[in-house]
């Protein structure tokens, strides 16, 4: 049996809500709360990016996994907001935990279905029988351009999954990917802000993609939607996953447990993820679990996993991702959020 | 930060190793070569807690450079459980909550960069538990 044994997430504290920002741009706030249904997103502190968020992310896993982080051989962070341009966030993130230095590392990149690239190939390692553990981790401080209908979502969290075939908490039964050249978003090198195609993002891309990934899950797997406890799809806002589950013929109590998105945010590569962690940590033995990301460019990567016993020993081992969403905020105005952001100019 | 220095430096700063004489079990961080209680020069290297307490603690209204965008910040001195005192800053703190006494935890943070195009600097800072 090969699968999860240990997860984790991590949220940042701050918050900005979206009517904060609609108020910033003269724009409707009704539009973006009801229209998107996003109401607030986490914001990452000015010491927060991609590998703190993932070494946070990464000791929750540890702790509900209990293993000698020495035993882990590969380390895959997927992130569109890796803090340096070249040197890898594992690199880092390996002695922040004391892994390695006999480890493969690699940083990850697929806009927001990075972090299930990342689980993908660790997966796969452990199951080839090339190592006994592997992590996979998706993390971002994702970044809207000012005004733009990106920053009502853009936001900040992470999930870590080490992958291991004792104790596995989640078996991983089938996965199935699905990619095209889809130019529905995007940024060129040195460019501070994506773009996006607008409506374009929607039926050619997203809905295409995840269709085309769930699809081809149920029929490799002989499994129909009624037979899935939860559901979790990539969230760029709160209206696309409950959306693109409809047309699956997912009902709405399979997807409310994942649904973190209106609360915070879209995390980009740390999204499905993170909305996976929030299934875990309520999961029973014996549930079976639904997920396919979407990353832009495009494609989606799905898993179908199987929660077993060991779940009830690890969930009460680290934070669960429903209490860092809930509890300790500190709300910021949009002058404040704009200097945590570094959207302002500054003097060298 | 030269690069040097802080390479040198990150199992102090991203593990919290210390060195632990094994003649009288001092613990020293960051780890020493002559043991200051004893003398001997033996040493097991061990990790620190992550958890500890709030000893005492001041505000940073006027930083340095490198820091003046954060101000205003604390900066504490914690007991880890174990005895050990590292002096941190204190991240995501609301100054007027905080109290000494109160149970403060470790957590991996960026501390400052060299500059625009120099390497980053993480590291450990408390956060209230
Ligand atoms: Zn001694």
């Amino acid at each position: 049996m090969v699968g999860i044994v240990g997860y984790g997430a991590y949220l940042p504290r701050y918050r900005i809500k979206a009517e904060t920002i609609a108020r910033q741009w003269g724009t409707d706030p009704e539009a973006i709360t009801r229209g998107l249904q996003l109401y607030e997103k986490t914001v990452p502190g000015q010491d927060e990016d991609t590998i703190t968020i993932s070494v946070s992310a990464a000791r929750y896993a540890l702790r509900r996994a209990q293993i000698d982080p020495q035993e882990i051989g590969a380390v895959y962070i997927g992130s569109e907001s890796h803090p340096y341009a070249v040197k890898p966030s594992g690199t880092i993130l390996i002695d922040a935990l004391g892994i390695g230095p006999n480890v493969h590392v690699a940083s990850y990149e697929f806009a927001c279905k990075a972090g299930s690239e990342a689980m993908y190939v660790a997966y796969s390692h452990v199951k080839a029988g090339e190592m006994k553990y592997a992590l996979g981790i998706g993390a971002d401080t994702s970044q809207g351009a000012p005004g733009d209908a990106l920053e009502y979502s853009a936001s900040a969290g992470g999930a870590a999954f080490i992958m291991g075939s004792e104790r596995v908490v989640a078996e991983i039964l089938f996965t199935h990917s699905y990619t095209s050249d889809t130019p529905d978003f995007w940024r060129r090198e040195g460019e501070s802000y994506p773009r996006h195609g607008g409506r374009f993002t929607g039926d050619p891309a997203y809905f295409k993609h995840i269709m085309g990934a769930a699809t081809a899950l149920l029929e490799k797997s002989k499994m129909s939607p009624e037979d899935f406890k939860y559901a979790v799809f990539h969230m760029p806002n709160g209206k696309f996953p409950n959306e693109v589950g409809k047309r699956l013929g997912f009902k709405k109590e399979q997807l409310e447990a994942g649904w973190i998105v209106p609360w915070m945010g879209n995390t980009y590569s740390g999204s499905s993820p993170t909305g996976l962690a929030a299934i875990l940590d309520v999961a029973k033995p014996g549930d079976l679990i639904f997920m396919v990301s979407f990353g832009s460019g495009a494609g989606s990567d799905g898993f179908i996993y199987r929660v077993t016993d060991e779940i009830t020993k690890v969930q009460d081992r680290a934070p669960k991702l429903r209490e860092m969403l809930d509890n300790q905020k500190t709300y910021l105005n949009y002058g404040e959020y704009a200097k945590f952001r570094r959207k302002i100019k500054l003097n060298d | 930060m030269i690069t040097a220095r802080y390479h040198r430096e990150i199992p102090q700063r991203y593990r919290l190793e210390a060195g632990k004489c094994l003649a009288c079990g001092h613990l020293s961080f960051p780890p020493r070569l002559v043991c200051p209680e004893c003398k001997a020069k033996k040493f097991e290297t061990v990790t620190l807690s992550d958890e500890g307490t709030l000893v005492t603690f001041t505000v940073v209204r006027v930083a340095s450079d490198k820091f003046s965008k954060e101000t205003p910040f604390p900066v504490g001195i914690v007991e880890l459980n174990g005895g050990v005192r590292v002096t941190a800053q204190i991240a995501d703190a609301n100054i007027d909550e905080l109290k000494i006494g109160q149970k403060l935890r470790i957590v991996f943070r960026r501390i400052q960069d060299d500059g625009k195009a120099g390497i980053l600097c993480y590291g450990y800072k408390a956060i209230m538990a």
